[in-house]
C-alpha cells in the first residue's frame, strides 16, 4: 500500500475535522467581545444574556478544537517525519509560539470566560472574553505563518546539517535541512499577509453565518425572539463586511499566487497553455487533452484580473514539467466552489442588509430558511478554499522560489523551455513521509480515526442541538437593573464545581427563578 | 550563550515542561483509573467526573506544548520518535480522545447500559495513556535500534519487553494513586472514606511495583546508571523520591492529606528527573551499547532557533504559571453536583 497516498488521506480527514471548530471559535470570538462591550456601555441586561448563550456554544466547539488539535501536531512527527527534520528549525518556532503564546491564553482565560461570570466583576469579564478572541486569533496567526512559509518560504536558507564540526553524510549524501536565518522574515515571509487575512475573513464568515443560522432558527419557530433579532441583526452587519471583504483579499491573494506559485495559480484555473488567459465559469478541465470541456469562460477575464488588461499573457501548465505540475480537477474544482459560495454570500447578506433597511426582513420567511442553511455553504467555502490552496501546492510540500523575466515571463530552461525548479530549495511530498512506517500501520489509524471522529461529530451534534434547544436564559423582568444586580450578587455567589466545561449555566438559572 | 550550553538548557526545560505534564494530568488520568472500582453509585462517578470536569482540558496543553517545543527544539528526535513509535502514539491519541468523548457523551442519556459502555471506555482511555507513556519511557530507557540515518530500525513488537510493560504498570500505579489522593481532597462523607482505602491500596500496589522496577532497572539497564557514576551529587534525586513516597503515609496518618497530594507531585517529578538523568545527553539511546544515540546536541535546532525559543519561554512560562495557579485557586474545595453537571 502506498504510504504516502495513505499519509496524504489520513491528513486530509484529520485537518478538515479538526478545521470544522477553529473558524468557529475565531468568528465566534470577535462576536463575544461586541456583545460583552455593548453590555458594559449600555448595562442592558439583553447583552449579557446574548454573551452567556452564545459563550456556552463557544465553550463546546473550543473542545473539540483542542481534543482535534492534538492529533495535528503529533502527525507531523508520526507520518512526515522527513519533512518535520527537513523544517523542524524554521517551522518549529512558529509552532511552539502557538502553545507558549496562543494556547496558554485562550485556555487559561477561557475558564474565566466560561466559569467566571460571578467570580469576576464585568469590566475583568470583559478583558478575559478580549483575551480569549486575542489567543484564538494568535493561534491562526501562527499556523498560518507557518503554512504561508511552506508555499513561500523566506528567511531561511538550506544548508548541511553538522555532525562534530563536519557536514554530515549519510549513504554518500550530506543531509539538508532548512535554518532560520531572520525570524521575522519568516513571520512576514511574500503570501503571509495576504493569506492570513483571507483566512481570517473566511473564519468571521464562518463565525457570522452560524450565529445567523441558530438565531435564524428561532425567529422562524418564534422562540427567544428578541434575542434572536438581536443577534441576528449584529451578526449580519458583521458578514456583509466580511463577505465583500472576502472578495478583495482573494483578489489579491490570487495576484500573489502567480507571482509566487504560477503553476499552482494554472492549477485554479485550468490554464494549460500559455497565452491570454480566459476566465472559466463553467466546465471540466481534461489533463489528458489539455482542454477543459464543455467551458463557458469570458475571454481574458484571467488576464484582466491578473493585470487589468484583456489581452496579456498569462503563463500556464505547459510552462512545468510534467513531475512538477499539480493536479488540476480538483483545485479547478474546489477553488470555483468556494468563489461560487463567495458570491452566493455577498448577495444574500447584501439583501437582507437591504430589508433590514426596509424593516420587513425578518418577515420573509424564506430568507430565515436560508439563512439556516447557509452555515453550511460558510463551512464549504473554507474547507473549499484550504483544498485548493493544498493540492494546488503540490507535487512540493515545501515549494520552491520561481523567478520572472522583465517582460513578466517565467525564466525557463533554454534546452526544455519549461521551469527548472531548485530542488535544494524545496521539498517534495514523496519525499517528506516517514520512511519508517508501513502502509498496515497508516491504513490502520485511519480507520481509527474515521470511528473517532464519528463518535466526536455525533457528540458535538447531540450537545449542540440540546443547547439550542434549551436556548438562552430568560430576560430578567426589571430591564435596565442589570448591571446594579450583578454588582450585588457577585459577593454572594461563587462558582459551583458540579459544572462541566460545556454547562456553566446552573447559577445564573437558579438566581433568576429566585 | 554556546550551542551546548543552549542544548542544555533546553533539555532542562522538555523536563519541566513533562514534569508540569505528568504531575497535571497524571491525577486527571488517575481520577478515570479508580473510576470504576470506588465509587457504589451514578452519583459518585459523577462526583469523579466533576472534579476534573474543569481542569483536565487545560492539562492536556501541556502536552500538546511539550510537542510542539520538541518538534521545534529538537526536530530530530521528535521525528524518530514519533515514526518510530507511530502504534503507540496513535493508541495514545485514541485513548485521549476516547477519554473525552466519554465524559461528554456519558450524562448525556438516563442511566443502565449505556452509562456503563462510556464508564468503561472511560477507564480504558485513561489507563491506556499512562500505560503507553510507561511502555515508551521504558523502551528508551533500554535504548531502541537506530539506523545511520537515526531513524527507528525495529520492529514493532521490540518496543513491548517485560521491562517496558513493567514501568507501563507502574506508571499506572503512580497515577492512581496520585488520583486517589486529589479525590481524597475533592470528596466527603462515605465517599472519601472508600476512597481512602483506595489510598492506601494504590499506595501498596505503587510501592511493590516501584521496588520491583528500580531492582529490575539495575540489573537489566547497567546505562541507566551510568551518570550517576560520574556526577555523585544526583544520588540525591532517588534519595530525595524516597523521602517523597514516604512522607505520603506519614501525611496521610497525620490527615494531611494536601502534603501527601504535593509529596506525589513531587515523587512524578522526581520520576522525570531521574529519566531524564539517566538518559542524558542521549534524546534517544541506542540499543546497541557500541553504538552512537541521538544526543540533544545531534538532535537539536540550531543556535538561532533555540535562543528565541528561549526568548518565548522567560516571556511566556511566567504568564502560564500565572494562569495555571489561578484556575486552581477558583476550582478550589469540595466538588458539588448541579444539575448541569456532566
Amino acid at each position: 500500500m502506498d504510504v504516502v497516498l495513505l499519509s496524504r488521506l489520513q491528513f486530509a480527514l484529520t485537518v478538515m475535522f479538526h478545521y470544522l471548530y477553529p473558524p468557529l471559535t475565531i468568528g465566534m470570538g470577535v462576536v463575544l467581545v461586541y456583545l460583552g462591550a455593548r453590555y458594559i456601555r449600555t448595562g442592558d441586561p439583553l447583552y449579557r444574556i446574548a454573551q452567556q448563550f452564545w459563550t456556552r456554544i463557544f465553550a463546546l466547539n473550543f473542545a473539540i478544537g483542542v481534543a482535534s488539535g492534538i492529533v495535528m501536531e503529533f502527525q507531523f512527527g508520526t507520518n512526515w517525519s522527513a519533512y518535520s527534520r527537513f523544517v523542524g528549525d524554521v517551522f518549529g518556532s512558529a509552532l511552539a509560539a502557538e502553545g507558549i503564546f496562543a494556547f496558554f491564553l485562550e485556555s487559561g482565560f477561557l475558564a474565566v470566560l466560561v466559569f467566571g461570570w460571578d467570580r469576576v466583576g464585568p469590566k475583568m469579564h470583559f478583558f478575559s472574553t478580549c483575551m480569549v478572541a486575542l489567543g484564538s486569533i494568535f493561534s491562526s496567526v501562527w499556523i498560518v505563518v507557518a503554512n504561508s512559509w511552506q508555499q513561500t518560504p523566506a528567511g531561511h536558507e538550506v544548508v548541511p546539517m553538522m555532525r562534530d564540526g563536519q557536514p554530515w553524510i549519510v549513504n554518500g549524501e550530506v543531509v539538508m535541512r532548512a535554518q532560520i536565518t531572520n525570524f521575522w522574515e519568516v513571520v512576514f515571509n511574500p503570501s503571509t499577509v495576504n493569506r492570513l487575512s483571507h483566512v481570517l475573513i473566511g473564519c468571521f464568515i464562518m463565525g457570522s453565518f452560524f450565529i445567523l443560522s441558530i438565531s435564524a432558527y428561532y425567529i422562524l419557530k418564534k422562540q427567544h425572539v428578541e434575542f434572536a433579532k438581536r443577534s441576528f441583526r449584529g451578526a449580519l452587519i458583521f458578514a456583509t463586511i466580511a463577505s465583500l471583504a472576502a472578495l478583495f483579499s482573494g483578489h489579491f491573494q490570487a495576484k500573489t499566487v502567480y507571482q509566487t506559485q504560477p503553476a499552482k495559480l494554472a492549477a485554479f484555473e485550468g490554464h494549460f497553455e500559455t497565452g491570454r488567459g480566459d476566465l472559466s465559469v463553467f466546465g471540466l478541465p481534461d489533463v489528458q487533452s489539455q482542454t477543459i470541456k464543455g467551458d463557458v469562460a469570458i475571454p481574458g477575464g484571467l488576464s484582466f484580473l491578473l493585470f487589468e488588461n484583456f489581452s496579456q499573457s498569462v503563463e500556464g501548465l505547459d510552462k512545468f514539467r510534467k513531475e512538477d505540475r499539480p493536479p488540476v480537477m480538483l483545485p479547478f474544482a474546489s477553488y470555483r466552489l468556494m468563489i461560487g459560495l463567495g458570491m452566493f454570500f455577498i448577495a444574500v447578506t447584501l439583501l437582507a442588509s437591504f430589508l433590514a433597511w426596509r424593516g420587513t426582513l425578518f418577515d420573509k420567511r424564506w430568507l430565515m430558511w436560508v439563512f439556516v442553511i447557509a452555515v453550511l455553504g460558510a463551512v464549504a467555502a473554507n474547507q473549499a478554499g484550504w483544498v485548493a490552496a493544498e493540492v494546488g501546492r503540490q507535487p512540493w510540500v515545501v515549494h520552491p522560489p520561481v523567478h520572472w523575466n522583465d517582460d513578466g515571463s517565467l525564466v525557463v530552461d533554454p534546452d526544455t523551455g519549461k521551469v527548472a525548479y531548485d530542488e535544494t530549495q524545496g521539498l517534495r511530498t514523496v519525499d517528506a513521509v516517514s520512511p519508517v512506517i508501513s502502509g498496515e500501520q497508516t491504513l490502520g489509524s485511519i480507520i481509527m480515526f474515521g470511528l473517532i471522529y464519528s463518535l466526536l461529530f455525533l457528540v458535538w451534534i447531540i450537545v449542540l442541538n440540546h443547547k439550542i434547544h434549551k436556548g438562552p436564559d430568560p430576560i430578567p423582568l426589571a430591564r435596565g437593573s442589570g448591571r446594579a444586580k450583578d454588582v450585588m450578587d457577585t459577593a454572594a455567589r461563587r462558582p459551583g464545581h458540579g459544572d462541566s466545561l460545556t454547562d456553566t449555566w446552573m447559577m445564573q438559572e437558579a438566581d433568576d427563578e429566585s | 550563550m554556546n550551542h551546548d550550553t543552549l542544548c542544555i538548557l533546553w533539555f532542562g526545560i522538555m523536563g519541566v515542561l513533562l514534569i508540569g505534564y505528568a504531575i497535571l494530568d497524571g491525577f486527571d488520568l488517575g481520577v478515570g483509573i479508580l473510576h470504576p472500582f470506588v465509587p457504589r453509585s451514578d452519583e459518585d462517578r459523577r462526583v469523579f467526573i466533576n472534579a476534573i470536569g474543569p481542569l483536565w482540558d487545560g492539562n492536556e496543553v501541556w502536552l500538546v506544548t511539550f510537542g510542539g517545543a520538541l518538534f521545534a527544539m529538537f526536530p530530530e528526535a521528535y521525528a524518530t520518535l514519533f515514526s518510530g513509535f507511530y502504534t503507540a502514539f496513535m493508541a495514545l491519541l485514541f485513548c485521549l480522545i476516547l477519554r473525552a468523548v466519554s465524559m461528554e457523551f456519558r450524562g448525556k442519556f438516563g442511566a443502565g447500559a449505556w452509562r456503563r459502555v462510556w464508564d468503561t471506555t472511560f477507564f480504558l482511555g485513561s489507563a491506556g495513556v499512562p500505560l503507553l507513556f510507561g511502555v515508551a519511557a521504558g523502551t528508551i530507557m533500554k535504548g531502541i535500534p537506530l539506523d545511520e540515518r537515526g531513524e527507528y530500525a525495529g520492529a514493532l513488537l521490540d518496543q513491548i519487553t517485560p521491562y517496558s510493560l513493567l514501568v507501563g504498570f507502574m506508571t499506572v500505579s503512580l497515577f492512581a494513586m496520585h488520583g486517589s489522593i486529589f479525590l481524597y481532597l475533592k470528596t466527603e462523607g462515605d465517599l472519601q472514606k472508600r476512597v481512602h482505602r483506595y489510598v492506601w491500596r494504590t499506595f501498596g500496589l505503587f510501592l511493590v511495583l516501584y521496588l520491583i522496577t528500580t531492582m529490575f532497572t539495575l540489573v537489566e539497564v547497567p546505562a541507566a546508571v551510568e551518570n550517576f557514576k560520574q556526577f555523585q551529587w544526583l544520588w540525591i534525586v532517588p534519595v530525595l523520591n524516597v523521602l517523597a513516597i514516604a512522607n505520603i503515609p506519614r501525611a496521610l496518618f497525620q490527615g494531611r492529606p494536601f502534603y501527601a497530594f504535593i509529596s506525589s507531585s513531587c515523587s512524578i517529578a522526581a520520576f522525570v528527573f531521574l529519566f531524564a538523568a539517566a538518559l542524558f545527553p542521549n534524546m534517544v539511546r541506542a540499543a546497541d551499547p557500541a553504538a552512537e544515540g541521538l544526543t540533544i546536541y545531534h538532535a537539536a535546532s540550531s543556535s538561532k532557533t533555540l535562543t528565541i525559543g528561549l526568548m518565548m519561554v522567560l516571556f511566556g512560562m511566567p504568564c502560564v504559571l500565572a494562569y495555571t495557579l489561578a484556575i486552581y485557586w477558583t476550582f478550589r474545595g469540595k466538588v458539588k453536583l448541579g444539575d448541569h453537571s456532566y
